[in-house]
């Protein structure tokens, strides 16, 4: 356990598996999700290859990020958009804030955007007396509930539809005991359709930004980010340094993998243009570093941020579909949050890199061929060399170098094992044993193989 | 060619017939099999826990031990894959990356180097086969659930040759065990949660026996498997490979 944190990652995993109907109904829901994007992907037979474009657009923008961005930021301006930098989430939210200051806006409605959950943007702009309103259904439910939201593109999918009720009964005056989705949902769109009519402000995510013509793109299935920035006179839009995209006829590869990866949807409901401000309209866009530029410079970690947050890694994730989002106390979970939330902070993100199987299903399913597995094991080293590892695993890790770099030593505590083993069970099945705990510890055989081979078969020593 | 045989060593320590089936399997195929004794560990478990920094002594007794070969291996697809990814040594560097490139897990030197066609195996049950992550993702032991690809797989194709052997399909063919070396144990229960999920799968098949090309996985299926009292039994694929039941 860490400094600002009560609990690791495995802490908060076994708490969610002491409710295992629960973790059958998460796994099974998000699974059910990977089969979608599985239908989807194979209903193209260039997928592939349309991965491995995408990969490369977005190696060939990190390496050139500069110049494009400089470019985005021409474009921009040329096409009347107010454009901002942000060197990190506390600069971001003074932005935001000032802007809404300007225009004497105390209350904003919000689409989803993972990365004002990245800067805590709301909590800030709470603590300075404006109401934020968050309009994506998913992220409205986890604002209603007080809670982050557990996964990138399926905010409240650790929620079920009677929990839901629950929180509509309190917050939005449904009948207790409702928890039919389609009259939740008539209630969520009546009060969010007086949201939208009554909010100067709207904040957007950014999902590409386009280097050549400065436009950018806002993909929901909802619309609430057009409902948003069509009614309010002011748009801010937040975006990551990483959206950007050069052309906009690299659009296409990246809108055909994104929804497909992220739902199995052959296309988002809506993706938005926005390019200029109408008359009587702003736009401002808020260019956010916030650790990117660090994390671009980290050779072995750049490749991270081509992620364009379909959130596929997550649905295949065994780990994550088992252990939650929560678990991970980070605004992005699951395996890519697990190597994008090291850079923003290693101590406190230090269980992130060792909260996997290194299966490798992650890097498989990834539309920008990210090798998040790969980087989950070179992070694990950077995390102990750094000296954040436990100093218990550290002791155990050298005592265990010992024994196994001296082929004697091995032998001898082989045989020792195994005689405690079968003479002294108790003293490795217990409870101490975290392996014992769930399974049975494997049945020592009578000889090793070594000392078959030494007998079976001529010797070599 | 002569074939350094690499046991790992938990392998070794508990999985003895593993390796016994592997030896014969390869002495079979007509194989000139060595066992160096001097053998350990290939310091996968250091290397994934983030202190591949430590393992520099396994490493250069690695290297001591399996220079020599025209091939090496074992019967362990995430050993194997350590050592092809991450085996250096500062004395003997060209000895290591040569190493690197011979090392071979069991399957896939039977497909791809022997070249086996047939195999005298008689194994009369239902199997039910796990594809550990390392090998299949790490080492393509078979086409990945998740690539638009042509389906292969090197382990099914081997168990194919067996007599009267049926093998069951899965609902998730290839999801994680949950073992995941240290991962075990340091998260205890999504480990446990994942690897009852992965025994469920089989059993919902009527498989009699879950077997795979890296007995680590096999070793943690087992653990659940006893401790829920169940008589279906893991075995490793050599041993089914290898097996002449009446």
């Amino acid at each position: 356990m860490k400094e600002g944190h009560t609990k690791d990652h495995a802490a908060l995993a076994d708490d969610f598996n002491q409710d295992e109907p629960r973790v059958n109904w998460h796994d099974e829901t998000l699974w059910f999700i990977r089969e979608k994007r599985d239908r989807a992907a194979f209903a193209i037979p260039d997928w592939e290859m349309l991965r491995e474009t995408a990969s490369q657009i977005k190696f060939h923008t990190l390496s050139n990020l500069s110049q494009y961005l400089e470019q985005f930021e021409a474009n921009a301006k040329a096409n009347g958009i107010t454009v901002h930098w942000a060197a990190d989430a506390e600069e971001h939210n003074q932005i935001v804030h000032s802007i809404l200051t300007k225009n004497g806006v105390t209350q904003m409605v919000k689409s989803k955007s993972m990365l004002t959950e990245e800067c805590h943007l709301n909590d800030y702009l709470e603590q300075n007396g404006i109401e934020v309103i968050d309009s994506d259904l998913g992220e409205r439910i986890v604002q209603l509930a007080k809670e982050p939201p557990s996964h990138i593109v399926l905010p409240c999918i650790h929620l079920k539809k009677e929990e839901i009720g629950d929180i509509f009964h309190q917050h939005l005056g449904t009948e207790a005991g409702m928890s039919n989705p389609q009259v939740l949902t008539e209630t969520a769109r009546q009060h969010l359709r007086e949201t939208f009519l009554t909010r100067k402000a709207a904040l957007t995510g950014v999902n590409f930004a386009i280097a050549e013509t400065g436009e950018f793109v806002v993909c929901t299935n909802e619309g609430n980010a057009d409902m948003g920035a069509h009614l309010a006179d002011v748009h801010v839009a937040s975006m990551g340094i990483e959206k950007l995209i050069p052309k906009r006829e690299h659009l296409g590869v990246f809108l055909r993998l994104l929804t497909r990866s992220a739902t199995g949807q052959p296309i988002t409901t809506y993706s938005s243009h926005f390019k200029k401000p109408r008359p009587g309209h702003d736009i401002h866009i808020v260019l956010v570093d916030n650790g990117r530029s660090v994390q671009l410079g980290r050779e072995d970690f750049r490749n991270s941020l081509k992620c364009i947050r379909c959130g596929a890694c997550m649905n295949t994730c065994p780990v994550y579909r088992r252990s939650g989002g929560h678990s991970y106390q980070s605004a992005v979970a699951g395996p890519i949050g697990s190597i994008l939330a090291p850079n923003l902070d290693m101590k406190k993100h230090a269980d992130l890199p060792f909260a996997s199987t290194l299966c490798g299903s992650c890097s498989n399913v990834c539309p920008v061929k990210i090798d998040i597995h790969n980087q989950l094991y070179k992070w694990r080293q950077v995390i102990v060399k750094e000296g954040y590892a436990d100093p218990t695993k550290t002791m155990g890790m050298k005592a265990m170098n010992m024994v196994l770099s001296s082929p004697k030593t091995f032998k001898l505590s082989g045989k020792a094992g195994r005689w405690f083993m079968k003479t002294v069970p108790f003293l490795v099945s217990n409870k101490m044993n975290p392996w014992y705990k769930q399974r049975e510890m494997p049945q020592p055989p009578k000889e090793s193989f070594g000392e078959w081979y030494r007998k079976n078969r001529k010797t070599n020593e | 060619m002569t074939v350094g045989l690499f046991i790992p060593c938990y392998v070794d320590q508990f999985y003895p017939n593993a390796a016994i089936a592997t030896l014969q399997l390869l002495e079979k195929a007509g194989v000139n099999v060595v066992y160096p004794m001097r053998q350990t560990c290939c310091g996968q478990p250091m290397a994934n826990s983030g202190f591949e920094h430590l393992t520099k002594d396994c490493n250069e007794l690695f290297v001591q031990n399996f220079a020599e070969f025209d091939y090496i291996v074992s019967p362990s697809g995430s050993c194997v894959l350590h050592v092809k990814d991450h085996l250096h040594s500062e004395k003997h560097e060209d000895q290591a990356q040569a190493i690197r490139g011979k090392v071979y897990e069991l399957v896939e030197f039977l497909t791809d180097v022997v070249k086996i066609e047939k195999l005298n195996a008689r194994f009369p049950h239902k199997v039910g086969l796990h594809q550990s992550c390392h090998g299949q993702r790490g080492l393509g032991l078979a086409q990945m659930s998740e690539l638009v690809a042509p389906a292969f797989s090197k382990p099914e194709k081997l168990l194919s040759m067996v007599q009267d052997l049926e093998l069951i399909t899965l609902t998730r063919k290839d999801e994680c065990c949950g073992f995941g070396g240290t991962f075990c144990v340091a998260e205890e229960a999504v480990s446990v949660k994942m690897g009852k999920d992965r025994v469920a799968d089989h059993l919902q098949h009527n498989a009699e026996i879950i077997t795979g090309a890296d007995m680590s996985c096999l070793m943690h299926m087992e653990g659940i498997l006893r401790r829920q009292k169940s008589n279906v039994k893991v075995m490793h694929i050599a041993e089914i490979l290898n097996a002449q039941e009446g």
